[in-house]
């Protein structure tokens, strides 16, 4: 087991993104929900830059770069919506936001 | 001598070098602040204090060690390590030579060469905001949460100037890394105006420096931005409930932070080890600097204020005649001159950060955040655009 | 040397993933998720992508996860209580994440042709001049779109996060 190939790479952004996936589905409160979205999207950051490596061209690491530019502006907007949404309805509980109605 | 005998040597030496300049910067400040304010520090243990930091150390690890019982463990805990680690970690980076050539292994007088160098400097100013942080979260306590939430916010907010003024003096170098970035401030200009970043045409990068400074006294939580950690405003800030060697992890990390700011701006701006005037003539700066200790400390001995100095004087004056003969020696001038050049340019900054640290008052958080964001913000940026538009037109 | 530092930092990974997913306290998972990024920036440097590995640290190490913990102190986000779940998910949950994965590893194996060995430092391609020159050539139009972008996301989070002026 003296070398790495790049498909073990591959199946550890497998792994991460079934375990964001899991987090994404099981968890009640909106902010590790929101963390396990950023789980998912660092796991798809690893295949892209894997794949790069793999063909030896860089596209991959711009679209990469693109990925966590895009995550950043994601989370500030999310967060401040979680932050509305706990000043209006006083939870983090996604259970409890349950109606239209305030 | 293999690289990995060679690494462990280097890292033994820099290692063992900071962590010896960490303690007696201390010295150093409390005496410099003494005499900004008209009296004399640190002057009973050891000839002038110099034994001070020792008895400092001895008392930060005999204390008692409180963990409050009403504070979050682990992240009690893990807060001074992320902390302290972060802060020394960042020092394996930096270069303090050029290349030497000694006992017939020739190595860089740099822990390890990255081709991103300044990019790692950055990510670990950016991790260590979560020290801060967690140290005043989980101590449980008003004082400390408001004091830690500040002052990660003061950091993340300077982290902004910090970097955009950082990339100027790269577009003149063209390059990431410390040593490329020193090596292309070599050389003079007609001969004896030094090619420092700061004098370097097409755009000297005077308010560069000026500007990195201003966020750096920002990024290390010193006065006149240090609210968050002020003695009379939030008891001590985050951290508060931090006793013996937790609070000395805290203590070190803000002097060691303190020693890479400065290092980054000697690198960046100042030349890093480049002398002033060009070699040979430089190569006798160091000796004669130090034969005028030598003579100062005679002239001291004239007229001693206190019994010990009769004692104390001569034997400096020796110890600085025998740094000047050590330094005059052509063999180890090729590796002592070059960091005699940086360790005075680092330590002249760190004395202005001292200086500063005496005479001015402190900025009120509104004020800090409204200056970082409407003021310094936009200086750093049009820097970075009158710097990209002179090196693209020339 | 490249396996072992792969194996560890991969453990590292997968360890914190699951202590992401398993903690009741949300500071606790934040945390994961910083060694989690951590460890994928060391995984980004043995795979030759320096400039990568720095952006992530800058980026979402200091930048993202700091705006989330500070959310976290700010609203003071407790423990989440254990509501009653349906019994399906306990259950079925995790054999049902593995069928998960155990596809995808399948679909690796299967539908890609062989991969090369990784071996550090065989390809430093990279550097921030090689990123530079691909972003402002072949890539510029996107980098300009996205600077749009964080500039919405900007005016969207001010305008979100006010205090309403009565």
């Amino acid at each position: 087991m003296a070398h790495v190939p790049v498909s073990w790479y591959l199946t550890l952004s497998a792994i991460l993104f079934g375990i964001g996936v899991a987090g994404f589905i099981y968890r009640k409160s909106i902010i590790t929900v929101f963390m396990s979205i950023e789980l998912m999207l660092n796991a798809v950051n690893l295949s892209f830059v894997a794949f790069s490596y793999e063909l030896h061209r860089i596209d991959g690491h711009i679209y990469s770069f693109f990925v966590m530019v895009v995550a950043a502006a994601e989370a500030a907007v999310g967060l401040a919506i979680i932050l509305t949404v706990f000043k209006n309805r006083g939870t983090l509980q996604i259970d409890e936001v349950d109606s239209m109605k305030l | 001598m293999n690289f990995y005998l060679v690494s462990l040597i280097k890292i033994a030496v820099v290692f063992g070098i900071f962590m010896t300049t960490l303690a007696y910067l201390q010295w150093v400040e409390r005496k410099v602040l003494a005499h900004i304010q008209s009296r004399t520090g640190p002057l009973r243990v050891g000839p002038h204090g110099l034994l001070q930091p020792m008895a400092d150390v001895l008392k930060l690890l005999t204390k008692e060690d409180l963990l409050p019982p009403y504070a979050n463990k682990v992240f009690f805990l893990l807060a001074p390590f992320i902390a302290v680690s972060l802060a020394l970690v960042s020092i394996s980076v930096i270069p303090f030579g050029p290349e030497i050539n000694l006992f017939g292994t020739r190595t860089y007088m740099q822990i390890s060469d990255l081709d991103v160098g300044i990019l790692f400097i950055l990510a670990i100013s950016a991790v260590s905001v979560y020290g801060v942080a967690l140290a005043g979260w989980s101590s449980n306590n008003k004082y400390s949460l408001i004091g830690g939430l500040r002052s990660s916010a003061q950091m993340i907010s300077y982290e902004l100037p910090l970097t955009l003024v950082i990339v100027s003096p790269l577009l003149l170098a063209n390059t990431l890394s410390f040593r490329g970035i020193t090596d292309a401030q070599a050389g003079f200009y007609l001969g004896f105006i030094p090619r420092w970043s700061i004098f370097q045409m097409p755009f000297p990068q005077i308010f560069g420096f000026i500007v990195f400074m201003i966020a750096g006294f920002a990024e290390t939580n010193r006065i006149p931005f240090d609210l968050p950690e002020a003695e009379n405003e939030l008891v001590a800030g985050f951290h508060t409930e931090y006793s013996s060697m937790k609070f000395a992890c805290f203590f070190m990390s803000e002097y060691a932070n303190m020693v890479t700011i400065t290092c980054v701006a000697t690198l960046l701006f100042l030349g890093g080890w480049h002398p002033l005037f060009p070699a040979p003539y430089s190569n006798w700066v160091p000796s004669l600097v130090f034969l005028f200790f030598a003579g100062v400390f005679l002239f001291q001995l004239m007229r001693p204020s206190r019994k010990m100095d009769r004692l104390t004087y001569p034997v400096f004056a020796a110890g600085s005649v025998a740094l000047a003969v050590l330094f005059a020696v052509p063999v180890l001038q090729t590796f002592l001159v070059p960091a005699f050049w940086f360790a005075s340019k680092v330590g002249a900054l760190l004395f202005t950060y001292i200086w500063v640290r005496g005479t001015l008052p402190r900025f009120r958080y509104d004020q800090l955040m409204h200056f970082a964001w409407t003021f310094l913000f936009p200086c750093a940026l049009a820097n970075l655009l009158l710097t990209a538009l002179f090196v693209a037109v020339f | 040397m490249d396996t072992i530092l792969f194996l560890i930092f991969a453990i590292i990974a997968v360890a914190c993933a699951f202590n992401l997913v398993l903690q009741k306290h949300p500071i606790s998972s934040a945390l994961s998720l910083i060694g989690v990024m951590s460890s994928l920036a060391v995984l980004y440097l043995l795979l030759g992508a320096e400039f990568i590995a720095m952006a992530q640290m800058i980026v979402y190490g200091g930048a993202v996860m700091v705006l989330f913990i500070f959310v976290i102190m700010l609203l003071n986000a407790e423990s989440e209580k254990s509501s009653g779940k349906s019994w399906f998910a306990q259950i079925a949950g995790f054999p049902l994440l593995c069928a998960l994965v155990a596809m995808f590893v399948f679909l690796i194996r299967v539908a890609l042709p062989p991969m090369r060995d990784v071996h550090f430092g065989d390809w430093v391609g990279g550097t921030a001049e090689a990123i530079g020159m691909l972003l402002f050539t072949k890539y510029l139009l996107p980098f300009e779109v996205i600077s749009i972008l964080i500039l919405v996301a900007i005016l969207g989070a001010v305008v979100l996060a006010r205090k309403e002026i009565d």
